[in-house]
């Protein structure tokens, strides 16, 4: 029996806990694929966030830290500073990142350390139920905009890639989503490119991935997957928004 | 041989040769002599130091640099040290070494840069959330400033949790000679639990997210009798003519050396005060200060606060003696002088009353 | 002759490997797994191909491919 696709070897047994047609088991399989075809597992360190992403240290069979909410980034620093020879990166949300998280991510990325940022955008804050995230778009409704965000009183959804972008620190940054085929061979394939600008110490590396939420979006997994691409690649367009050479 | 540093800088240099190779720090003053002093000798003794974005960030540096085997510190002063509450309870619920030091200044809120004592609560009671505790180490001179680094260092490995060096303003700006060479290099303490790299090994995790009730009920009944092993086995006090005393001041860090001077001045008059002077505010020297209560009747604390650590001096008490109270917070900086003339005329007063 | 195995208890019945199937050879069937979900079936071997896109999309890592 030759084997056309398997299990990750970097994956554990556990079941996913997340719902039906989440971006976060897709991503973290990628991870964990690219993980073992890039030989990583004896070097990888994982700084997991609170959020839905909490659990990865269930799922990824490397050396995993939970760090509290939004301090992934600083976490992330401070071992790859006392061992900078292993491969560090730093799985967050968006509210982990782009909210509480923001000046740790942004000072990380403004020193350009060498860590890679995985940033899971799904629009909402999942494990508390749906609220408003910094991603969340104009008349998006969430739990926290019963009636659609209004930007005069919650401002607008942050485009992560393009504000990490002016900082000198930064030297791979690309958008993509999890919601095809293709896109999801993309996104493994920039979380290849990521940890390989780590590897070779060009700089902050982050790879934002668009990832549908059915549960708090309220619709069907194939229905998330659509407005993905009809509405929210609109306000976070897709592709590479900055890369040095490798 | 001797060398004239601030305590700020001693400090920066005890923990170089306690084997710290990780600092992370945010200026705040009165302790930016403590980061600027990392900023040029950790480099040149091949550790890292950077400065962070907020204090917040630094303990979570220190976090991930500990949890990663390094022995790491911050350190800031009072309003810094609330931002790193969080992280504190992250790292004793992790089991995670690191030293913390507080100059702690005047407060609430931004308060001032003059020196103060209004941190002890925080300090001993965790200003974080969950059951947990901290080691709390409170020197009074410069050099003993130097003399608890390794000592925290040490304490926060054998114990597996963090460690607060308790200063001031004034301990830490001041300028007094000291001596390093008792500093030994660190013992290897086992480091099993450190994040490497799954290399040829299963791979670990480090979180303290425990869903499961009876898991999280367990977790903390270990982490308690960890804090048990800490209280029966690492109380630090000193006395100072307390054998014969009628009445005692108890006073820690910058206080205790103006109690000191109060002592003097009282004894002078025939006043035979004594001082009681914790070095750990936690653990407390509870059992120590029962001890005096057998023939002293009559205690003084003296803080520069509205007081703090008197709620342990009667708690330790439970009602025995009388504890009286003198502070003053804000920065005030209270003299000797002042201190004995309280201290003696409330003695007069009593011994007024026992004579009616 | 290519084999698709379905982990019937980590099946969310999310079917966005129905979805994306080409040959459209799987199918929510009327079995329920531990989970109370409806579980996907592999029902057309002849149909299919092998081109893995039901494994490439599945977010709970339920399928694996074979060919012998």
């Amino acid at each position: 029996m030759k084997k056309i696709y398997t299990r990750p070897a970097s994956l554990k047994e556990a079941h996913f806990h997340y719902c039906p047609g989440c971006g976060h088991g897709i991503i973290n399989r990628l991870i964990a694929e690219v993980i073992d075809e890039m030989g990583l597992r004896g070097k990888a360190i994982c700084v997991a966030p609170a959020g839905c992403g909490m659990l990865v240290y269930n799922y990824f069979d490397i050396d995993t830290l939970e760090s509290a909410h939004g301090r992934g980034a600083a976490v992330a620093t401070g071992i790859k500073r006392v061992r900078p020879d292993n491969l560090v990166f730093s799985y967050q949300g968006d509210g982990d990142l782009a909210a509480i998280g923001t000046a740790e991510g942004f000072h990380a990325a403004n020193r350009g350390e060498l860590i890679t940022v995985i940033f899971v955008n799904n629009g909402v804050y999942g494990m508390t139920g749906g609220q408003m995230a910094p991603t969340t778009l104009k008349e998006q409704i969430t739990t926290t905009t019963p009636s659609g965000r209004n930007p005069v009183s919650a401002g607008h959804p942050v485009r992560v890639c393009e504000v990490f972008s002016v900082l000198d620190g930064t030297s791979y940054l690309e958008r993509v989503a999890v919601n095809s085929p293709s896109g999801i061979k993309k996104t493994k394939k920039a979380i290849a490119k990521a940890f390989q600008h780590q590897i070779n110490r060009t700089g902050f590396s982050l790879v934002e991935i668009l990832s549908p939420c059915p549960t708090n979006w309220k619709m069907s997994p194939i229905e998330s997957f659509r407005w993905i691409d009809e509405v929210m690649t609109k306000q976070f367009p897709l592709g590479v928004i900055k890369e040095v050479k490798c | 041989m001797k060398r004239l540093m601030s305590g700020n800088a001693a400090l920066g240099e005890a923990a170089i040769l306690s084997g710290c190779t990780c600092y992370f720090g945010y200026p705040i003053t009165p302790q930016n002599e403590l980061t600027e002093y990392m900023a040029k000798r950790m480099p040149e003794s091949g550790g890292v130091f950077i400065q962070s974005e907020s204090e917040i960030a630094a303990i979570n540096m220190v976090l991930g640099a500990s949890v990663a085997g390094a022995r790491a510190m911050t350190s800031s002063s009072s309003p810094g040290m609330s931002l790193k509450q969080e992280g504190i309870s992250y790292l004793a619920a992790d089991e995670l070494p690191a030293v913390i030091v507080n100059m702690v200044r005047g407060g609430p809120g931004m308060g001032n840069i003059s020196p103060a004592q209004s941190d002890y609560l925080q300090a001993t009671r965790g200003g974080g959330h969950g059951d947990y505790r901290t080691i709390v180490l409170a020197p009074s001179s410069v050099q003993e400033l130097v003399d608890i680094v390794p000592l925290a260092f040490d304490l926060a490995d054998a114990y597996r949790n963090p460690v607060i060096i308790l200063g001031d303003g004034m301990l830490g700006q001041m300028m007094e000679p000291v001596d390093f060479s008792d500093i030994k290099k660190p013992k290897d303490y086992p480091k099993d639990y450190i994040l490497t790299g799954a290399e040829n090994r299963p791979s670990r995790m480090v979180r303290s997210l425990l869903f499961d009730t009876k898991e999280e009920e367990e977790h903390n009944w270990k982490l308690y009798r960890k804090f048990q092993r800490i209280e029966a086995n690492e109380v630090r006090c000193e006395t100072f003519m307390t054998d014969d005393a009628e009445i005692v001041v108890v006073a820690y860090g910058i206080a205790a050396r103006i109690a000191k001077g109060a002592i003097k001045r009282l004894r002078q008059e025939n006043i035979k005060a004594g001082l009681l002077r914790p070095i750990t505010l936690w653990p407390f020297p509870s059992k120590n200060i029962v001890e005096l209560a057998r023939y002293v009747n009559d205690f003084f604390v003296f803080e520069m606060s509205t007081g703090q650590m008197i709620e342990d001096v009667k708690l330790a008490l439970s009602g025995r003696g009388h504890v009286n109270f003198y502070g003053r917070p804000g920065g005030v900086i209270p003299t000797p002088i002042e201190l004995a003339r309280i201290v003696s005329r409330h003695y007069y007063q009593t011994q007024k009353v026992k004579r009616q | 002759m290519i084999t698709v195995k379905i982990d019937d208890e980590r099946c969310k019945g999310c079917s966005l490997c129905v979805e994306f199937c080409p040959k459209g050879a799987l199918s929510i069937s009327d079995r329920l797994n531990m989970k109370g979900y409806f579980v996907v079936s592999f029902a057309d071997e002849k149909e299919c191909t092998g081109c893995a896109t039901c494994a490439l999309i599945c977010p709970d890592v339920a399928i694996e491919v074979f060919k012998n």
